[in-house]
């Protein structure tokens, strides 16, 4: 990703044209008009920035100083915020191990199959965890079970995909090797597929995991569950003292799950 | 991990087991706090309306000549994810410089950067997003503004590394020319990083676009507006029609912005 310049190779020969102006201020046009038509067709105007932020000030200061109180009565339902990434976590990862056997080219020569599960995969993948979850408030009613759906669709997609890379990025050797000894197809994923995959798959499990644990947090606006119920409910009561507090606690437990888990994962990999 | 040992040592095993009882205790927790209801009792019947109105989406609501429709939605939607990414990657350009450590003499500089970049990354920007609600009302406004903080920290991060690999040699013949400060940020390391910063841009916008379809789920404009609409009156082939155009958008975008960050870089 970085730009290196390759100035030591660089002979007289190579010289680079310069670059063509008019190209160069063509494109800074382009960008300048499609900029303004965002702002024309959204509303947006600069005006709107200067006069919206002092509000933004004045929203802050309001949060402080934030209602320490309050902290008894969240503690239940950041823990339920936890418990709902947890499980929601888990059976994402579950439903994930076949989907990303399958999908890999190297378990399924068959590009047929492992295309059609890519292409669900994808599919998947475009659809916000937000979405997921108000959409399953409205099958399932109002509460944590569906933040735990949401969460198990967000996370399926995005484990299964991490996944299905790195088993199609894992050596050969002891795959041919148990194929000219003769394995069947669940001996040689046991034995060949697994032990190479599994720390990578935990890690990606973690990962996710710390994901999820954001969206948790704010699934609850829509209705499904968790600390984010408490935080609509109280600026709708306009106890920004007590948002604060909500956000506060949520950063806190955030942070404190990131910082474990990113740890558990250096150890892994 | 991955040890290939034959003979396992009594430690591993006790560790093991130490790291199985944990997990035991974690899922038992875990699930002891989430009362499974079960279904509604007419989950079943919300299902096969889903499942009908999936299958019939509502394809008058693509476009309507007077009002809302789908596709004035998703370029609403589109809108704010562009405007969200052009105002951070404004904003970011100061905070990068001030995290990165070879931008200035001592640490003490560059090191409370990083600390506010990843205190900028920890907030969801739905958070963001209702905070911004709250200061300058619901609508489209809310949802750039909250775009647009939001990935200051991502891109800034990104951007910072980015500055901090890059290669001296520039730099120090342009010293030893006698370039002052300027010059040499003109000269030896904005060439050097712009191709790699507006790749980030681009995938930042990829990011945003994902976000800004359910920013309106709060109020914070886009198509996530009527799609919240549709929900609540369970109107399922109009969320049906939304949930195809967001996928197709998402899909779109993902492609146009793969293909650039391929030219750039």
């Amino acid at each position: 990703m970085r730009a290196e310049a390759p100035l030591g190779k660089r002979t007289p020969s190579s010289i680079p044209d310069a670059p063509n102006r008019y190209k160069r201020y063509s494109i800074w046009l382009f960008g300048i008009i499609v900029v303004l038509l965002c702002s024309w067709r959204s509303g947006v105007t600069p005006y709107q920035l200067v006069v919206g932020l002092p509000q933004m000030g004045d929203l802050l200061a309001q949060m402080f100083p934030p209602d320490w109180k309050y902290l008894d009565k969240i503690w239940k339902p950041m823990m339920e915020t936890v418990q709902i990434a947890i499980i929601g976590t888990t059976f994402g990862a579950i439903l994930a191990v076949p989907v990303s056997l399958l999908s890999a080219y190297n378990v399924i020569p068959n590009r047929w199959v492992a295309g059609i599960f890519r292409f669900i995969l994808n599919l998947v993948r475009t659809i916000p965890d937000l979405l997921f979850a108000s959409i399953f408030v409205a099958v399932l009613g109002i509460g944590p079970f569906a933040g735990v759906l949401a969460l198990i669709f967000f996370s399926f997609g995005m484990i299964a995909k991490l996944t299905y890379e790195a088993v199609e990025a894992i050596d050969p050797g002891p795959l041919e090797a148990m194929t000219a000894v003769g394995a069947n197809k669940l001996q040689w994923i046991r034995y060949g597929v697994v032990p190479q995959v599994m720390g990578q798959f935990i890690s990606f499990v973690l990962y996710t995991f710390e994901v999820n644990v954001r969206a948790a947090s704010v699934l609850g606006l829509v209705g499904a569950g968790g600390i984010g119920l408490l935080l609509n409910r109280s600026l709708g009561q306009l106890r920004y003292d007590r948002s604060a507090i909500i956000i506060l606690l949520t950063l806190a437990i955030v942070l404190l799950i990131d910082y474990g888990s990113s740890r558990i994962r250096r150890k892994l990999l | 991990m991955n040890t290939t040992t034959l003979k396992k040592s009594p430690w591993s095993r006790i560790r093991f087991s130490l790291i199985a009882l944990a997990l035991i205790l974690i899922y038992w927790w875990a699930f002891s706090g989430i009362r499974f209801e079960g279904f509604q009792e007419m989950a079943k019947t919300v299902s096969a309306a889903i499942l009908n109105g999936f299958l019939h989406p509502d394809w008058s609501y693509i476009y309507l000549p007077d009002g809302e429709d789908l596709l004035r939605g998703l370029l609403d939607t589109l809108s704010i994810s562009i405007l969200g990414t052009v105002i951070s990657a404004v904003l970011c350009i100061p905070f990068a410089f001030w995290a990165s450590a070879n931008m200035s003499r001592t640490r003490v500089i560059s090191v409370p950067g990083k600390i506010v970049l990843s205190i900028i990354r920890v907030f969801p920007e739905i958070i963001v997003a209702i905070l911004f609600i709250k200061a300058v009302g619901p609508g489209a406004f809310a949802g750039v503004l909250a775009l647009g903080i939001h990935s200051i920290g991502m891109l800034a991060k990104l951007f910072s590394e980015t500055i901090e690999g890059i290669d001296r040699g520039p730099e120090e013949a342009m010293i030893a020319c006698g370039a002052n400060r300027l010059q040499i940020l003109r000269y030896a390391v904005i060439p050097q990083i712009v191709p790699a910063f507006l790749s980030y841009s681009i995938y930042r916008f990829e990011i945003n676009i994902r976000s800004a379809t359910t920013l309106g789920l709060v109020g914070a404009g886009g198509i996530g507006t009527p799609l919240i609409f549709a929900l609540d009156s369970r109107n399922w082939s109009r969320v049906a029609i939304i949930l195809y155009g967001i996928i197709i958008l998402v899909t779109l975008t993902d492609l146009i912005s793969g293909w650039l960050r391929k030219k750039i870089i």
